[in-house]
């Protein structure tokens, strides 16, 4: 992706990532460059280290930041820049990903925050070692489970405007399949979360995906990510297939290896155990 | 997709340039996820109520039937 270009005077500092200075981070940082093309490179305090670039202040500033972020083409571009770093350094070493937008006056402030961080960051990223993030999506999908036209996509809750009876029974069989498919898709959606919970060692529920990104096929029952040390790719990926295996009318779609986002969080996320 | 088993991901090695990950997975990571970093002289998502409120009001048309959790 090419980088963004600079606008307006002065700069502040990004933040990608926190991870453990060192040769091994030296390493990753060398070459890469962030969002305007900086070179990216680390701020190193308190026994961590931050993975910064320079962005500039009018873009990233409080005013700026909101600018970024109403957008939706530029956030996913922010989202996309801010990404090809953690992921880069992620497949190198261990590092903490940042939440999304996290921006700095400059290295002395990032320093100050680092000190302030440095026991439950470090306490992360012993736990994160050798990890990766895997996304387990389950879709059911009810065109999938009955081939006749399902006409257009209806949900429960809008049927009290119809204007007639072969509609209303219309409605009545696509809302039945619904319901079968979904009923179905939640059995296959437990059977695999707890195949994928067996091997993997922490899981996060994200809210199921809905509205005009949510691309694809189907309603999605489940979201769920999972911490999953390398040493067990294959028995993650074994363990998945197996549980989905055979199953009508529901669609499981894993998404991976992410760096562990979603499990980089010291205050926590919506944890399901 | 009933006689197929999972659908995973094509490996890194099969798409040197990387593939493109789908919008939407990546914000619920880089929204939800993610450390924080706050501190007092600190501008971030999290730590800057008008920009999560403008943050909010983007994912309100991502995910429009569900309130979002921040």
């Amino acid at each position: 992706m090419d980088p963004l270009p600079y606008s307006g005077d002065g700069t502040l500092s990004y933040v990608y990532a926190v991870g453990r200075p060192g040769a091994a981070l030296d390493s990753a940082v060398a070459d890469l460059t962030g969002l305007y093309g900086d070179p990216v490179r680390t701020v190193v305090s308190g026994g961590l280290a931050a993975v910064v670039s320079a962005v500039p202040a009018q873009d990233f500033g409080e005013a700026g930041l909101k600018a970024q972020l109403e957008d939706l083409a530029r956030l996913e571009v922010v989202a996309r820049g801010h990404h090809a770093v953690v992921d880069a350094l992620a497949t190198r070493t261990t590092v903490l990903p940042l939440r999304l937008a996290t921006v700095h006056l400059d290295d002395a402030s990032t320093g100050r925050v680092l000190d302030a961080s440095r026991t439950g960051f470090t306490e992360l990223l012993d736990r994160l070692d050798g990890h990766v993030e895997w996304g387990v999506k389950v879709y059911a999908d009810p065109e999938d489970a009955v081939s006749a036209d399902p006409g257009p996509a209806v949900m429960p809750s809008g049927g009290s405007e119809s204007p007639g009876r072969a509609y209303l029974q219309r409605r009545r069989a696509q809302r039945n399949t619904r319901q079968n498919a979904h009923r179905a898709a939640q059995e296959v959606s437990a059977r695999v979360a707890e195949a994928a919970a067996s091997v993997a060692a922490d899981q996060v529920a994200h809210r199921p995906q809905q509205g005009e990104l949510a691309a694809g096929p189907g309603e999605n029952i489940a979201n769920g990510a999972y911490l999953v040390h390398r040493s067990r790719t294959e028995g993650f990926r074994t363990a998945v297939e197996e549980a989905a295996r055979g199953a009508s009318g529901v669609r499981v779609e894993v998404t991976g290896p992410w760096a562990p986002y979603s499990f980089a969080s010291v205050t926590g996320t919506s944890v399901e155990h | 997709m009933s006689t197929d088993p999972a659908r995973w991901p094509q490996q890194n090695d099969d798409a040197p340039l990387g593939r493109q990950i789908a919008l939407i997975d990546l914000l619920d990571r880089l929204l939800n996820g993610g450390a924080v970093l706050t501190g007092d002289v600190v501008l971030s998502v999290a730590d800057v109520d008008l920009v999560r409120i403008n943050l909010r009001a983007v994912i309100h048309s991502v995910t429009p039937d569900q309130p979002s959790p921040w």
